[in-house]
């Protein structure tokens, strides 16, 4: 372990973003985390505190912030609501891969990242081989949430009620695309992301359904991978800086308009995380590809004008959403996949009440906090439940995943979706 | 640090999960909002009944343990900062709204309740708790009780002291004390609430409050109006008041807070105004016709250039939005902002916003001044970096000046934001040498191992 003073001097370079907290602890309003426990060490001013005890040596233990630290599902709820502008996500990420360089990772993220995450053709090889056997060891419980459960007690899977992988992968239905523009005159780039290529495909498929209705050319280059957030989030800058170089590369090989995701986790992470936390000689490059970086609803709505929903029949299928952090509070975009759903007159949207309250995933969070993730997430499945819908749709993969735990383990019978599926049905069905 | 054996003993009372004595978790006790230097506790309690809050008195005071009480640690004046080695005790699991009765228009509460979904609970039954801090969102009743909070309403409402009627407190030995009653009137005994509203944590600690709701306000209208003299802004406020009309709010922005204001959130404000008062009248239909009018020209009689009022709640909620995000504006120029609250009587505003100016200037500090302008209580803001030395000595100095000004104008240091540690040194300035004492003798019979929350409001006696 290297020397505690070099981890302070490090700590220095967040000390201009750590003085702008001035302590008002206006943050506990909003944080989901601290809403279950009432902890101090739960909300961004303890966080913010407990950095800066550290930097200005008035605490020497690295292992009990970082603790603490991880305690946090990243939603940005802190930050939208912070009178003085805290930069807290960017200060979190950056003290993570402090904290990360100095106590080193924990051995099974270790693996994890630098074996998998890196090297996208080994994760899809290993996926695909676990979509083959993970038959063995789930059942299905919910066929309307499409969830499965664990056939035996295993550590690994809990009580939770998941999305088991996709039997094809999106990778394997479309390897590579590029498509010239036709009637729009646009083409966009098209990031696929891990959750939406490994589990959720047809998401995929409904967006390229989509750019194919609207005349849009497709660029989506061959053997894409993770946008690394599972990986900065731990703070393994080495995997995350691997990540983004890796598509770099791989999406300045062709001329496109604007790129696209569907995951709003993904379209955060390339727009705002990449440019401020990659190496310095990526950053010029991450900054032009996040400046032309947009949710697919965002594209949809402001680029192509999706047209009007006919007269509403009266017996559509309601359907709420859900706010995904990543979308409404780091992006901004909360009108845009509404009116995508709009659209489609064979659904009636009907607003949940909180319907922006974070819904406890936290991508890893979920995983090392299960118990406290899975508390949050079932205020979002009572706020949920009780519009009456049969239909929850959102914007994130990651979101897709817990409400359809939640849902699913509370005996729910409505089914989750992505705004562009739903927006996709309403001229595929024609 | 505390020894293992008080440590356990804490626990077997209060339950393993309601005792923390990590030090990380301790140092994430050790600061509130106010601009001090923080303070590392011993132990960090969070009781989640009554009982578990009496037998963390109780053991504070039999092991002589200083115990600060902390709900949202929002607190201004360094009220919630611990004593070295002491014990924090956190009330936010103290959080449960025990009664409200639409019948006879009052509240029981447990300490940690926080304010403003309080008010949003009053508010589902037709009722109305009007004291309205800037911290609402976060802030807990029981230490808006022991801070005796004020908010934007003061001017006629009147503060969180106008709204309670009962406590029921512990004091230093764990036993309960029940003062005030769910009546209208109550005249048995000490006026024990009296005391206990402001007193910072030192007299007792809260275990239920009993507060006072009245019915909502039929009507409101709000207005804007802009002003190319500060003075003429300060004498409308003065006219106002002496026109013996109580607007519900009567607030005021300096050129410096609107031009933050208008940078921050580009709400279309005059960016070349002088100042600005922000007004709301409320109350029956056709009062609030009459008062919205006589205000109006008042304004203009007394120079407002332009008014501007609200025809409907979406301008309505625009005039609020931009006196709410005043202090966020503040606050993104510098990174330690000084929100002081000195208050004069509120003939005395136009001279005490001069004050403020020269001030200012004299320091060589800025200083951006809104607040409640209708109660004489102005927010003279300085915006600062704690760790620019030089600069900081003349904030200090600046601060004692305020002060300065606002006693000799016949006001007082705090209007909202209490004593606490910030404020303590200066009290016997405003008051006397005998009230100090008189206050210490008190303190002393009731807190004989002056464990509650020791250096707060009279800091000389310790």
């Amino acid at each position: 372990m290297a020397d505690i003073r070099e981890l302070r001097r490090l700590m220095r370079q967040l000390e201009d973003q750590l003085v702008v907290c001035m302590r008002c602890g206006m943050c506990q309003a909003v944080c989901p985390v601290f809403a279950q426990t009432g902890r101090e060490s739960d909300v961004a001013r303890g966080k913010l505190v407990l950095l800066d005890g550290l930097m200005q040596a008035m605490l020497d233990d690295p292992r009990a912030v970082r603790e603490r630290l991880q305690r946090c599902l990243l939603c940005g709820s802190c930050a939208a609501n912070c009178p003085s502008g805290v930069n807290v996500l960017d200060i979190f990420l950056k003290a993570r891969a402090i904290l990360a360089g100095y106590l080193g990772l924990p051995p099974a993220k270790k693996v994890i990242f630098r074996r998998l995450l890196a090297h996208p053709r080994t994760m899809d090889r290993v996926l695909e081989f676990g979509a083959v056997f993970q038959k063995l060891f789930t059942r299905p419980v919910n066929e309307i949430v499409g969830t499965s459960c664990a056939r035996f007690a295993s550590p690994l899977l809990a009580d939770r009620h998941f999305r088991t992988l996709a039997a094809v992968p999106f990778h394997r239905r479309h390897p590579s695309l590029h498509t010239p523009p036709r009637g729009s005159g646009l083409k966009v780039g098209f990031f696929v992301g891990c959750l939406i290529d490994k589990i959720f495909p047809n998401v995929a498929e409904a967006a390229l359904r989509a750019l194919e209705h609207h005349g849009v050319g497709v660029f989506l280059p061959g053997n894409q991978g993770c946008c690394g957030i599972p990986a900065i989030s731990s703070g393994d800058t080495r995997t995350f800086n691997d990540l983004v170089r890796y598509h770099l590369d791989k999406f300045e090989s062709a001329d496109f308009d604007v790129l696209v995701t569907c995951c709003a986790t993904c379209t955060s992470t390339i727009k705002k995380i990449w440019p401020s936390l990659c190496e310095e000689d990526l950053a010029a490059r991450a900054r032009s590809l996040a400046a032309r970086t947009m949710d697919i609803s965002q594209f949809l709505v402001e680029r192509v004008t999706p047209a009007a929903a006919p007269a509403r029949s009266a017996n559509g299928r309601i359907v709420t959403f859900h706010d995904s952090c990543h979308l409404k509070k780091s992006l901004g975009v909360f009108s845009e996949p509404r009116d995508l759903i709009r659209a489609n007159a064979d659904y009636t949207l009907k607003e949940m009440a909180a319907s922006d309250d974070c819904c406890g995933m936290g991508g890893s969070f979920n995983l090392e906090h299960y118990d406290l993730s899975g508390r949050i997430g079932r205020l979002k499945r009572d706020h949920i439940a009780a519009t009456g819908c049969s239909v929850l749709a959102t914007g994130c993969p990651a979101c897709m995943l817990q409400i359809a735990d939640m849902l699913s383990q509370a005996g729910d019978r409505i089914a989750v979706r992505h705004p562009v599926e739903i927006y996709a049905e309403s001229f595929s069905a024609r | 640090m505390l020894s293992q054996t008080l440590i356990r003993e804490f626990k077997a009372q209060l339950g393993e999960d309601a005792v923390f004595a990590d030090p990380a978790d301790l140092l994430t006790y050790s600061y509130d909002a106010a601009p001090l230097q923080p303070v590392q506790p011993g132990l960090v309690v969070r009781p989640a009944s009554g009982e578990a809050l009496r037998q963390a008195v109780r053991l504070c005071n039999q092991n002589g343990l200083a115990l600060t009480v902390r709900g949202a640690g929002t607190n201004l004046s360094g009220g919630t900062v611990p004593l070295p080695g002491g014990v924090v005790v956190v009330t936010n699991a103290l959080n449960r709204i025990l009664e409200i009765n639409s019948e006879d228009m009052y509240a029981v509460v447990q300490p940690g309740v926080v304010t403003a979904r309080f008010a949003a609970a009053a508010q589902a039954q037709g009722l109305f708790y009007p004291p309205d801090p800037g911290s609402q969102a976060v802030s807990t009743l029981g230490g808006n009780v022991a801070e005796n909070a004020g908010g934007l309403r003061g001017l006629k409402y009147g503060v969180t002291r106008d709204y309670v009627m009962g406590l029921q407190f512990f004091d230093v030995n764990g036993e309960l004390i029940k003062t005030g009653a769910r009546t209208v009137k109550c005249a048995t005994g000490y006026n024990l609430a009296g005391l206990l509203v402001g007193s910072e944590g030192t007299l007792g600690v809260f275990n239920q409050i009993t507060l006072k709701l009245i019915p909502l306000p039929a009507a409101q209208r709000a207005m804007m109006a802009v002003f190319d003299h500060t003075d003429r802004a300060s004498e409308t406020v003065s006219a106002i008041i002496a026109g013996h009309i109580v607007p519900a709010t009567l607030e005021f922005m300096d050129n410096f807070t609107i031009r933050a204001v208008e940078d921050y959130s580009h709400a279309g404000l005059p960016v070349d105004a002088a100042a600005l008062l922000l007004i709301e009248v409320d109350g029956h239909p056709a009062q609030v016709q009459e008062d919205a009018e006589r205000v109006e020209a008042l304004c203009r009689q007394h120079g407002a250039v332009s008014i501007r009022v609200a025809r409907d709640a979406a301008e309505r909620t625009k005039v609020w939005e931009a006196r709410r995000s005043a202090l966020s504006a503040l606050a993104k120029l510098k990174p330690t902002l000084v929100l002081e609250d000195a208050t004069v009587p509120r003939s005395k505003i136009p001279a005490m916003v001069k004050a403020v100016g020269e001030i200012s200037r004299e320091y060589r500090l800025s200083i951006g001044t809104f607040g409640h302008a209708g109660d004489g209580n102005l927010h003279p803001t300085i915006l600062t970096d704690k760790r620019d030395k030089a600069e900081w000595e003349r904030v200090e100095q600046a601060i004692a000046a305020i002060f300065d000004r606002a006693l000799a104008l016949g006001g007082t240091l705090s209007g909202e934001h209490g004593t606490g540690i910030a404020k303590a040194c200066f009290l016997e300035k405003e008051t006397s040498p005998a009230t100090i004492l008189y206050s210490q003798r008190i303190k002393k019979a009731l807190d004989p191992n002056n464990i509650l929350n020791p250096g707060k409001i009279i800091a000389a006696a310790t």
